[in-house]
């Protein structure tokens, strides 16, 4: 009897076991031919002088790379990047957490309204918003005239094609993209600390600065860390703003890195230069290792207690079922 | 946390002041919509039109052929939303629900495939959905969009499934209910709410797609979507500006309409993802 329940079990364990691999199999498929298939050949192809049309004949080892790292153009898209994302991370994830803090008091009416409002550019189409911008700034653009008729400036300010102001100018709308997401992020870790701990603090004669510093801000630090890296991570892919706002433009002064692979990769077809599928990849390679570097750099401290977090998770389940 | 009232005011004010200028851009793409080219660079900082030029609609809508791209992006979001749905809630089902030998290896690779940059997997995508066929149609945009893991909707399933109680499939289990059964019957129907977060929050993504849909309809301009198709409007026609406003209205119009009714879903779903 104990016997046949046992092997019971087991015919409805191997069972299980069979339909989690059904379940899993499509995801799988999919994966591996469009997600991982893709990123094995980008490597494959960093390695060969191609064209994209025709055979993968012309094998020139690490000659890619090696034009990359000394190319003035691949290293000034990579500090673009670097300025955009350090920018918008200071101003996005800043100015969120001022925000967040703002509308997370209890008392406040209308929080809802005021959530909706400053969420609301990012759900917008990024390639659309680069072209209402790029008009608004544009030398006769909305910007100016406002700025002209309120005799703050006299002359229109060159603000996309200048290029310092150019990228300061795809740093702010950048910046003001994301603001919304990361005001949600910071709202949910504001919403995990106790509400006793503020009503202590209150009873200890704590003001606004004081409870700020010692209460919120350091009950804040681990929400931040992934809060940080996850603004650095998208900073990265900057693509859909830069290609429709300034084009890299004025003379490459806001080409990013994603801009420079996609320029090299595609954008010669439309006209102009000549299309290099393997210096793009290995641009590409480039791209991911350093997107790489920074996952872990920030990713190191948040994703290892996820990790202890998931196992205890797995712990507690297995002492129920057991 | 801020005590006297007049603080509060200020704050209300300072927050509207704000607020406007933050949803300003979009405003003036509306009413400039509605302007001819000439008052759009004659009127200044007037905001509201002379005229409702609502032909500009129809032009962008007929002539420019933003009816088509709209449709492709309708077909395109739609069904990238379906298959992300699908492929989600059955991964998440299996790695939430069941224990199977090699499951910790798959949730390590889950959580890894989240820092893979898509940028430069493009390539190597572009040339193999035209060697298999696909950029013919829009299956080609579909299942490129749709085909990476989506770790966050994933994750997202698999807690949700691993949090329900035992005694849910139990008590199917003991009426004789098989496991695709009580899959499709009992926790799909449960996990409602995931399955709502995942859809808007994909359909906003896909819809807002720029450089899948731009590499792969680079020689098809048929296929093109409204963001890849108002990119082609601004090269082909740069001095159309209310046409350019009216284009971004309609393409912008239903992403924010959705995101107005649905927000509750949208926001805590994002506010999930940070907490998990």
């Amino acid at each position: 009897m104990e016997q046949k329940r046992k092997s019971n079990l087991q015919t409805l364990k191997k069972r299980k076991t069979m339909w989690a691999y059904i379940f899993l199999a499509p995801q799988i498929i999919v994966f591996f031919i469009f997600s991982a298939y893709p990123i094995v050949m980008s490597y494959v192809y960093s390695f060969y002088e191609w064209t994209g049309i025709g055979p993968l004949s012309n094998f020139v080892g690490l000659d890619n790379y090696y034009q990359l790292l000394t190319s003035d153009r691949f290293w000034n898209s990579a500090v673009v990047s670097i300025y955009y994302i350090i920018g918008t991370t200071i101003l996005g994830v800043g100015g969120a957490l001022v925000l967040a803090i703002i509308l997370n008091d209890q008392k406040l009416q209308g929080k809802g309204f005021y959530r909706a409002i400053y969420f609301l550019p990012v759900v917008t189409t990024t390639a659309i918003v680069g072209i209402i911008m790029g008009n608004i700034f544009g030398i006769n653009g909305f910007a100016n005239q406002l700025l002209l008729n309120v005799n703050i400036i006299d002359k229109p300010i060159p603000w996309l094609t200048d290029p310092v102001l150019a990228v300061i100018v795809l740093i702010v709308i950048g910046s003001w993209k994301g603001l919304g997401i990361n005001m949600v992020y910071w709202l949910a870790g504001l919403q995990s600390i106790p509400n006793e701990l503020y009503e202590s603090a209150q009873l200890d004669g704590a003001g606004f600065w004081s409870t700020l510093r010692h209460i919120t801000l350091p009950l804040l630090k681990p929400i931040a860390a992934v809060i940080i890296l996850l603004s650095l991570v998208s900073g990265i892919n900057a693509f859909d703003l830069v290609k429709t706002l300034t084009d890299g433009g004025p003379n490459f002064a806001t080409e990013t890195m994603d801009l420079f692979i996609y320029n090299f990769a595609f954008s010669s077809q439309l006209g102009g230069g000549q299309v290099r599928m393997g210096y793009a990849s290995a641009a590409g390679v480039l791209l991911g290792m350093f997107t790489f570097v920074i996952s872990m750099v920030f990713g190191a401290a948040s994703f290892g207690k996820q990790i202890t977090k998931f196992r205890m998770n797995k712990k507690k389940k297995g002492g129920v079922s057991a | 946390m801020i005590a006297t009232k007049s603080a509060r005011m200020i704050i209300h004010v300072l927050l509207l002041l704000f607020g406007i200028v933050w949803i300003y851009p979009f405003v003036w793409m509306v009413f400039s919509s509605f302007k001819t080219n000439q008052e759009f660079l004659t009127s200044g900082t007037t905001l509201i039109p002379e005229q409702w030029h609502w032909e500009n609609y129809s032009d962008a809508w007929i002539t420019a052929n933003f009816s088509g791209y709209f449709i492709n992006t309708v077909i395109f979001t739609v069904a990238t939303v379906v298959i992300v749905i699908v492929l989600s809630s059955l991964t998440g089902y299996a790695l939430g629900r069941i224990d199977f030998p090699g499951k910790k290896v798959i949730m390590v690779c889950v959580v890894a495939i989240m820092f893979i940059p898509k940028g430069y997997t493009i390539i190597p995508l572009f040339k193999l959905v035209s060697a298999m066929g696909l950029d013919n149609s829009l299956l080609g945009i579909i299942v490129a969009e749709s085909s990476g893991a989506h770790v966050l909707f994933i994750l997202m399933f698999a807690s949700f499934f691993a949090n329900l109680p035992k005694s849910v499939e139990e008590a199917a289990e003991i009426d004789g209910a098989g496991f695709l059964t009580v899959f499709t019957k009992v926790m799909l129907p449960l996990s409602m709410p995931i399955v709502a977060t995942t859809a808007i929050m994909q359909f906003i993504w896909t819809w807002s797609s720029f450089l899948v849909p731009l590499v792969l309809t680079i020689s098809k301009p048929e296929l093109r979507t409204l963001a890849v198709g108002m990119q082609n409007f601004v090269q082909t026609y740069a001095v159309d500006f209310s046409g350019m406003a009216a284009g971004a209205t309609i393409s912008l119009l239903p992403v924010m309409i959705i995101f107005i009714i649905m927000q509750r879903y949208f926001i805590e779903g994002v506010a999930g993802a940070v907490k998990s």
